[in-house]
């Protein structure tokens, strides 16, 4: 046999991959019901490539669990079924819709349902029993997240508590939780938005067409551009303008913005990305915007 | 793939340092972390409007601590309560900087972030010097073995950039660090202003007498030990890849990281704790078919033999196989605020084995002023670092954390709580010489 190695030499890469893969592996050895959260966007899109990778040539031992907020980009939700086609995986949907219109849910004055996930999400979780759920959290998104453990432990309302956080020693990772409990765990939590797209170029990784420059029908709002939807908008005095514009993260239609760009390719993107002056979550989520502490504030109700 | 070298400077040059920052509250820490973010330019310009909108100083400046005190309680506090993580780069290399909190009650977490460290910088306050908290510090990089040191001897600034103020610190440190076991030429130290930018990125005249590198040279200088491939090759296993495919409907393969060493296609392994010998029949990683794989490889292995091997078992090399063991001797670093309590069941994780354990003694415990080893001090309390006797319930294969660190660590778990209770180092890696104050 002879060796086929990526040819990235000594690249960081290698090292974040080889940690994400060994997280990997031990949700898998350790927990009975895990879970990767799944919303179609760039960062889960690499936790299913990673799982793919880790556990190959058996198949990915994990479902994807969506939580559809109903203001999806219709683009992501092809996407996202042509992912769980391809890896054989199960899909698990919780549904912000079907709270609405039950009543178990009221949707916000200002239209945005990125808050209203944390419930179905919460039960899903519950119903579904899953002890582990992995997400595409980094800790170079935000500060509060930069304080995240690998593996996070949540009460079984969900709740993160940073006071609590147990010590993350060594590549040791404790697992244990109680009946009800359960672990958020980070994979990506070492790599930056950078490392991201690099990965993606050197892995050939396909992403939703959104990511990649095209021309859209957008109106500004607070400082972002915003897709015309049933999630509201224009308003009176928005105006609707077509642009050439890519996203840099996949959320709800109501609050993720839209970037001016050209870059049609993964190396303009990669470009993009080096030269931006704005985070990903400032250039393009209304809802980190809401006060100091909001990413902090909804981590702590059980949100991702 | 045996001479790949996971880190280290390569021609490309751009590798990854892990570094953890630790200082006594109000040295300025964060204001350092912020500084070095701020200065390389790795602060985007909506975290800096955040920032720049928070500041209460009067003096126009923008508080750079708030770039890294990300929880409310922080900021309302005004310190650092947990440990976070922060990435920069420069055109040389990339960091990852874990940034620990100066409080007592939270030296956990500098032992978190310690412990996958290649380098730590420890802050003083110049007006007040080397105090219990630096000795503390010093003494938990020194325990985790972490290869080198700075000093960054804050604040510089407020004692008029005195060169004798600097040079009195800086000895003392030193003395200490060495009395832990560091060699001279391990530890730096360099005076700084983090919140004027003396030395921090840019280097300051207002220090002519400092003919040392800033932080950000060393930083992107200093070499970075990568993981000792000279080490004996350790394979804890971590689950059991078994298709069961009509295209492969015999592939078993064990996965897991490479702890320690390398391996090769035709190696002899024995698998531990049943010491049963085969030999590497293929590494795979993903479709590939490697040669070989070293230290901080996540593969796959397969073995000529079927030998039933589950997950928590490890596959060393033949000729330098630990024999296991049921009752050993180790460090502890005490993190819970719950004391150590003899005889009570325990559980202690050991690479991907978790067993039953109970701590039958504490043999001692550190003194982090004197470093003298107070005898028999019956417990262990949080931050407490001394030696105990384990027992455990099924023998493992340990190592001496001073010969391979993978394999010489563990947790100590509260089997009821689920708790971490203790950073475990196997053996006494504790360096316990009177330094003469």
């Amino acid at each position: 046999m002879t060796a086929t190695l990526p040819t990235t030499g000594t690249d960081q890469l290698d090292v974040l991959e080889s940690e994400a893969i060994h997280v990997m592996r031990e949700v898998a050895g350790e927990f009975d019901r895990p879970v990767i959260l799944f919303s179609g966007g760039k960062d889960s899109m690499l936790l299913v490539h990673l799982a793919h990778k880790a556990f190959w040539p058996a198949p990915i031992p994990f479902p994807v669990l969506h939580v559809d907020t109903g203001h999806n980009f219709d683009e992501v939700i092809t996407f996202r079924d042509a992912v769980v086609e391809r890896y054989g995986l199960t899909l698990e949907v919780a549904s912000v819709q079907d709270y609405i219109d039950d009543g178990r849910l009221s949707e916000r004055a200002d239209g945005t349902r990125n808050p209203l996930q944390t419930t179905p999400l919460l039960d899903a979780i519950a119903e579904h029993r899953h002890d582990a759920v992995f997400g595409g959290g980094r800790r170079d998104e935000e500060r509060a997240r930069a304080k995240e453990r690998i593996f996070s432990l949540r009460t079984a309302f969900g709740a993160w508590e940073p006071s609590r956080q147990r010590p993350e020693l060594w590549n040791l990772y404790n697992g244990r939780h109680k009946a009800g409990e359960h672990v958020r765990v980070f994979p990506l939590s070492n790599w930056t938005e950078l490392d991201v797209w690099r990965y993606i170029q050197r892995e050939d990784i396909d992403l939703p067409t959104i990511y990649y420059a095209h021309t859209r029908d957008v109106f500004a709002r607070d400082g972002m551009w915003l897709t015309s939807g049933p999630w509201g908008g224009p308003r009176d005095g928005e105006q609707v303008l077509s642009k050439s514009v890519r996203y840099r993260t996949v959320g709800d239609g109501s609050c993720t913005g839209a970037v001016e760009s050209t870059a049609t390719t993964l190396d303009e993107v990669l470009a993009e990305v080096r030269e931006s002056r704005l985070t990903e979550r400032g250039a393009t989520r209304a809802d980190d915007r809401l006060s100091e502490a909001a990413m902090e504030d909804r981590k702590k109700e059980g949100y991702f | 793939m045996g001479d790949t070298k996971r880190s280290g400077a390569g021609p490309s040059g751009h590798d990854l340092l892990r570094l953890a920052t630790a200082g006594s509250v109000d040295d300025g820490k964060s204001t350092l972390v912020g500084r070095l973010l701020y200065d390389t330019k790795s602060v985007l310009a909506d975290q800096l409007e955040a920032v720049e909108r928070a500041s209460k100083s009067t003096d126009g400046e923008p508080d750079l601590s708030l770039l890294v005190d990300g929880l409310r309680s922080e900021r309302e506090q005004g310190i650092t309560i947990d440990v976070a993580y922060r990435y920069f780069a420069t055109p040389r290399r990339s960091f990852v900087l874990a940034d620990t909190p100066g409080h007592v009650q939270y030296t956990r977490n500098t032992v978190t972030g310690a412990s996958t460290a290649a380098l730590a910088v420890l802050l003083v306050d110049a007006r007040h010097g080397v105090v219990e908290q630096t000795r503390r510090h010093t003494a938990v990089m020194a325990l985790l073995r972490v290869p080198r040191l700075v000093l960054a001897v804050n604040k510089i600034d407020l004692v008029d950039y005195d060169e004798a103020t600097y040079l009195t610190i800086t000895k003392e440190f030193r003395d200490h660090a060495v009395a832990l076991g560091y060699a001279e030429d391990a530890v730096v130290t360099i005076p700084v202003s983090a919140k004027k930018g003396d030395n921090v990125v840019v280097g300051s005249d207002r220090t002519p007498w400092h003919d040392g590198p800033t932080l950000l040279d060393h930083l992107e200088t200093v070499p970075v030990d990568g993981p000792d491939e000279a080490a004996p090759f350790r394979f804890p296993v971590q689950t059991v890849i078994r298709p069961r495919s009509a295209e492969l409907p015999d592939y078993r393969g064990y996965a897991g990281l490479v702890a320690a060493g390398s391996v090769s296609v035709g190696d002899e392994v024995v698998v531990l704790p049943d010491g049963q010998r085969t030999t590497v029949e293929g590494i795979d990683r993903y479709t590939s078919s490697l040669d070989a794989a070293s230290a901080g490889d996540s593969v796959v292995l397969r073995l000529a033999h079927d030998l039933g091997i589950a997950r928590g078992a490890v596959i060393v090399a033949a000729g330098s196989a630990p024999e296991p063991v049921t009752e050993f001797t180790a460090t502890l670093a005490w993190l819970h605020d719950k004391p150590l309590t003899p005889g009570r069941r325990l559980l202690v994780k050991h690479g991907t084995h978790t067993v039953q354990a109970m701590i039958t003694a504490v043999e001692d415990r550190l003194d982090i002023q004197t470093l003298a080893l107070d005898a028999d001090p019956g417990t262990l309390e949080i931050n407490d670092i001394g030696h105990v006797a384990i027992t455990v319930a099924e023998p493992l294969p340990l190592d001496d954390y001073d010969t391979v660190a993978a394999t010489g660590s563990f947790l100590v778990i509260d089997p009821q709580a689920g708790d971490t209770l203790a950073a475990g180092l196997v053996g006494r890696p504790l360096v316990a010489t009177p330094v003469d104050a």
